[in-house]
């Protein structure tokens, strides 16, 4: 069974819910990702999402945007975070999911890109700007090849009469966009986002997660009931940036787990 | 002005061959399935067409003059050279002829807030104007490299009651300025209507942007038609985005014993990695919604680029561009600054023109064309916009000794 299907019939049994965390890849290195990401891990992380940096996110915000350049300063490439894991493969089985802009795919190779994830163990990919009118090609190419690898549909509010079209024959989980906007913190969520992603379960049979905004224990708390799991990932960056400039690498993967426990016990309770 | 019609052309798909697209984020795609939708209504609608055409007369100036440079011929003495004297529209650029269309769509779509990006400032000025006549809020997005170099631009921008939000992400130009218009828009989509200012984008931008600048390959053809009672044999534009050129080439496509010509920046030369010739030297990628030519590395990271023009540096260009390159239809080449600026003093002196540096790139790549015609031939030069928002950048160029 593939690893994000298995992890959330795993949650199912247990009546858990899913803490989907992120965090970009090479920010501030590599070595810090791969350790990152087995502090996720023990702090109560079910999926890691690793961001590639991207000279031009433009969905993303301004913590994000942040950590994408340190990680491109530091030269991060995609074949290096392929690289890097290839080599974490070997420490955990966690499911991996890439965040991915489909300029930095097309240039790898649509064809290349998806053999190497299948290869490497990333579970799943989320390409922000390739919308259902743009993804047949990748699509066809996965299914073609039998790959492992899901492509993770985004579903947002002002997706309407399209929600039913992009969940079609989706595997992996649904990201349910909370709002509109970019990355990063929200104050408040509308009241409708209940409604929104109670519709967009009612589409699918596969799990749905709620991401973009989602910074605090609070909001956890208040959203946890809505969906089958929480994307955190711009307040895990800034957990980070707080330790940054003290250079203390223990210090950091400290405060991001004290940070991801506090998030899983809000999620657990 | 009876002969201009924005629904002639066939019905738009979108993609231009290979080129084009919607590689935008969800949350935007209803926005652009309901953009496309109302502007099919428009493209047929005789009262929106007149509408346009009433504020484009009365309020820009047009139809603006095709003026027969005499000097410039005599100074060649080959084909006859004719300038489409964009630089005459108000705000002095060909921007306001798509910014007008856009925002009587936005109008009829309800939207009440404006937001556009700029890079040399010209389309900021224009949709601040047009905001400001038609009571619309605008906040215009530029990158604060371009609000250092082309400070009277935003002045006028204020003047006419714009906010102007300096971009100091990535390389701070246009392409920085174009993430955050549409951060902006992915954010307020329900109230904002985002007026691009080039044929780029998702479709259907490119395809609006075109068919509100097409007016100008509309009034050459009726205009070289009326004085020469012929069609031109070469037709040359700047392109950065690509608005001016698309605009002047596109009711020329079919005519095939007229040649295309755009003119890309090189700024400090093709062989320096500082200039920003997406067609000469880009490699097929996807950036702010399109599928095109860019400048990146081969890890996809887009490359910043340079030019002397503030419009011109932009590391894409308009699809339907890279479709008519591709094609073979369209032929692209580049000046440098150094060229663009020897053009500048050239049309100032000759013509009594101070042009833009944007189409101080056209006007230099006659030093390489015009030994190639022959004195019964015609060259219409699209002047896309007047200089003197430039002199600054002129004068700091002539201190240097560039």
């Amino acid at each position: 069974m593939k690893r994000i299907a298995a992890k959330f019939e795993d949650l199912k049994k247990k009546q858990k819910k899913a803490l989907i965390t992120y965090i970009t890849a090479g920010d501030p290195d590599l070595a810090t990702t791969a350790e990152l990401v087995l502090t996720l891990e023990k702090a109560g992380a079910d999926i890691v999402e690793l961001g590639i940096p991207f000279s031009d996110p433009l969905a993303d915000g301004p913590v994000i945007q942040r950590a994408a350049q340190r990680s491109l300063q530091a030269g991060t490439t995609l074949r290096k975070v392929f690289e890097l894991v290839e080599k974490l493969r070997k420490r955990t089985q966690i499911p991996l999911v890439f965040l991915i802009y489909y300029n930095q795919v097309l240039q790898f190779g649509l064809n290349e890109f998806v053999a190497r994830c299948d290869q490497v163990g990333i579970d799943g990919v989320i390409i922000p700007d390739l919308p259902l009118e743009e993804r047949t090609e990748l699509l066809e190419i996965i299914k073609g090849g039998n790959y492992l690898v899901d492509l993770i549909p985004l579903v947002a509010p002002t997706s309407d009469q399209r929600v039913a079209s992009i969940v079609n024959n989706a595997t992996g989980f649904v990201y349910c966009v909370s709002s509109t906007g970019v990355t990063g913190q929200r104050d408040s969520f509308s009241a409708e986002l209940q409604d929104f992603v109670a519709k967009v379960k009612e589409a699918t049979d596969i799990p749905a997660a709620i991401g973009f905004g989602i910074s605090s224990v609070a909001s956890v708390k208040q959203l946890k009931d809505y969906a089958d799991g929480l994307i955190i990932g711009s307040a895990i960056i800034k957990e980070m940036e707080e330790t940054l400039n003290d250079n203390n690498q223990s210090q950091l993967q400290k405060q991001v787990h004290q940070f991801v426990s506090s998030l899983r016990q809000a999620l657990d309770s | 002005m009876s002969g201009v019609k924005l629904s002639e052309a066939k019905k738009f798909v979108g993609r231009f061959g290979e080129f084009g697209g919607q590689f935008v984020p969800e949350t935007l795609m209803n926005a652009l399935i309901e953009l496309e939708a109302e502007f099919e209504k428009v493209r047929d609608d005789q009262q929106f067409r007149l509408e346009y055409l009433y504020y484009l007369e009365h309020y820009c100036g047009r139809p603006t003059s095709l003026y027969f440079a005499e000097n410039l011929t005599n100074y060649y003495n080959k084909a006859k050279i004719y300038l489409k004297r964009e630089d005459l529209n108000h705000t002095g650029a060909h921007k306001i002829n798509n910014v007008i269309g856009q925002i009587l769509l936005a109008k009829r779509m309800g939207k009440k807030r404006i937001i556009a990006e700029t890079g040399a400032g010209q389309h900021g000025v224009a949709t601040a104007t047009a905001c400001a006549m038609f009571g619309l809020d605008c906040e215009v997005y530029m990158g604060a490299e371009d609000v250092k170099r082309q400070a009277l631009n935003v002045f006028r921008m204020e003047l006419l009651g714009a906010k102007v939000i300096s971009v100091t992400s990535g390389t701070a130009t246009l392409k920085d300025a174009t993430n955050e218009a549409i951060r902006d828009w992915v954010t307020n989509v329900a109230d904002t209507y985002y007026v691009i200012g080039s044929v780029v984008g998702p479709h259907p931008y490119p395809t609006i942007v075109r068919e509100f600048q097409r007016i100008i390959g509309d009034e050459t053809k009726a205009q070289i038609l009326e004085k020469e009672d012929r069609l031109p044999d070469y037709l040359v534009a700047c392109v950065g985005g690509g608005s001016n050129a698309m605009g002047m080439f596109y009711p020329f496509v079919a005519d095939s014993s007229v040649q295309l010509i755009g003119v890309e920046a090189a700024g400090f030369g093709l062989d320096t990695k500082q200039h920003a010739a997406a067609i000469a030297k880009g490699t097929v990628g996807v950036l702010h919604g399109m599928l095109t030519y860019l400048l990146q590395d081969e890890d996809g990271q887009i490359l910043p680029v340079h030019s002397i023009s503030a419009g011109l540096d932009y590391p894409g260009i308009g699809p339907e561009h890279a479709y008519l390159h591709k094609a073979g239809r369209a032929s692209y080449v580049s000046v440098t600054d150094q060229q663009a600026l020897a053009a500048f003093h050239r049309l100032s002196n000759v013509e009594g023109i101070i042009p833009a540096l944007e189409s101080a790139h056209a006007l230099a790549y006659l030093e390489d064309l015009m030994p190639k015609t022959r004195k019964d031939q015609i060259v219409v030069v699209n002047l896309s916009g007047r200089g003197d928002k430039d002199v600054h950048t002129v004068a700091k160029a002539m201190e240097e000794g560039i």
